[in-house]
């Protein structure tokens, strides 16, 4: 027991950086994804033929690319390409291209349980496309959304940990540095357990606390 | 607001409407009038909603003209969404914003698309809801008031952008038989009031005390017109004549 509490004692300021990494990386990276995932929602659902297209088209080339490969494309083409981004960047602009693509998905999913009678609604009072899409359908769509969002940023939560394998010094990349120090790895492992679950324990109250606020509003 | 010609507020000519192989309007010409009143009645499927809900484009249509307040309908966008603001509709199922209360619902028009003052609308909003008798209901969400509540709520949000005609499809179908009567009575009071009305119903005796005309409309033909005493009495049609018997024995 003395040796588990050591390792993550001894090596404070390791485990300190790593996870503020991950906060980092977690924090830019979802809000950029929920922005540009209901973006590309609207664009899915938008009356422009070329927008569908658009967001047709980005969603079948994020969502079925392995993400390992877009963190490589940036990482180690981008510099061919003039795209001279530092590591973190590319991670968070990595995450971001991939998770949205998801989160596009689970917004358009909920925009279909709007029904149409609340569009055609505030159409007939005026309204354009994006006040009809911002006032009236997103909200009503977030609203049945809040599970199925939530399990997406937990993954991508994870997935922050393959930032590790391309210089990124974040929970991920623990592992390898106290294996360095000669740490116990099991003892290591477990800490990061812990720290993801404890990472992961405010979005559940978060989704908990949505989903009751908005659970009357039916 | 902007007076203008003093010909028809809604002129349709010639108006064709397909659903795939149906023909939904055939060759539709109606003018209504500045502060009159139109009931269209006729059976299920006769093409009664698609005319209504093609005066404000929710329904484009196929070929023929469309003219309100002597424009043409706009195809899309804000030229569209302008003409729209000023021909506000009621529809079967309420359709009231699931997510805002009564008193946002009828704010956000005015609000949004004209661009107001809140504190002015809000004044104004409160005083339409006075109007059809649910002030005490604004700050509730429409999933907590009854149907003809809701109805009610949905002609004030439709009111509050102050329209030049409003559109009415089948607005008491989907209420309980106890609630019909609310709505009716608001409806009846606005026709009172000079509004410009078309209204889609299966309600007769509205018809026949709030109408200034009659339309029986049967496989989207505009079959029969008439003022409402004339047509109830005496149809000249035979198919006028076999729908009123259905629906008037009850």
């Amino acid at each position: 027991m003395n040796t588990f509490l050591h390792t993550l004692t001894d090596n404070g300021e390791l485990f300190w950086r790593g996870f503020k990494t991950t906060i980092e990386l977690f924090l830019i990276s979802a809000i950029g994804s929920l922005v540009l995932g209901t973006l590309l929602a609207a664009a899915r659902v938008s009356p422009v033929p070329i927008l569908r297209a658009v967001g047709m088209t980005y969603v079948q080339v994020l969502r079925n690319t392995p993400l390992t490969l877009i963190f490589a494309f940036l990482v180690f083409a981008g510099p061919k390409l003039d795209i001279g981004l530092e590591y973190f960047p590319s991670a968070c602009v990595a995450l971001i291209a991939y998770t949205s693509a998801f989160i596009c998905e689970v917004v358009r999913a909920g925009v279909n349980t709007v029904s149409p009678g609340q569009a055609e609604a505030a159409r007939a009072l005026g309204m354009t496309f994006p006040q009809v899409t911002g006032q009236i359908v997103l909200p009503q769509a977030f609203r049945s959304i809040v599970p199925p969002l939530m399990s997406v940023l937990i993954a991508m939560l994870k997935n922050t940990t393959i930032a590790a394998g391309f210089s990124v010094v974040e929970a991920g990349a623990i592992p390898q540095y106290m294996s360095e120090r000669g740490e116990n790895q099991f003892a290591t492992l477990i800490w990061i357990v812990i720290g993801f679950l404890l990472l992961i324990a405010p979005l559940v109250t978060l989704q908990r606390t949505l989903e009751r606020k908005w659970g009357v509003a039916r | 607001m902007t007076t203008s010609t003093g010909g028809p507020l809604i002129a349709m000519d010639q108006v064709n409407k397909h659903f795939g192989p149906l023909h939904v309007l055939r060759d539709v010409d109606l003018n209504v009038d500045r502060g009159e009143v139109v009931v269209v009645i006729g059976p299920s499927g006769s093409g009664k909603s698609t005319l209504c809900r093609s005066i404000n484009r929710l329904e484009p249509i196929d070929s023929g003209e469309i003219r309100f307040d002597g424009t043409p309908l706009p195809a899309e966008g804000r030229a569209l969404a302008r003409l729209r603001s000023e021909v506000g509709m009621v529809f079967q199922s309420f359709n009231l914003f699931a997510h805002k209360t009564v008193l946002e619902n009828v704010t956000l028009g005015p609000v949004k698309v004209r661009k107001e003052k809140t504190a002015v609308v809000r004044e104004r909003a409160m005083d339409l809801l006075e109007r059809v008798g649910i002030a005490n209901q604004a700050d509730k969400l429409p999933a907590q008031l009854s149907g003809g509540q809701q109805q009610r709520a949905a002609i004030a949000r439709a009111l509050a952008m102050q329209p030049k005609a409003m559109l009415f499809d089948e607005p008491t179908s989907a209420l309980d038989p106890e609630m019909v009567g609310e709505v009716l009575d608001v409806m009846t009071g606005l026709a009172a009031d000079g509004m410009t009305m078309i209204v889609v119903t299966h309600e007769m005796g509205f018809a026949r005390h709030a109408a200034n005309r009659v339309i029986f409309m049967a496989d989207g033909q505009l079959v029969e017109q008439a003022p409402p005493a004339e047509f109830f009495a005496n149809p000249r049609t035979e198919r006028a004549r076999d729908f009123l018997s259905k629906v008037l024995t009850h």
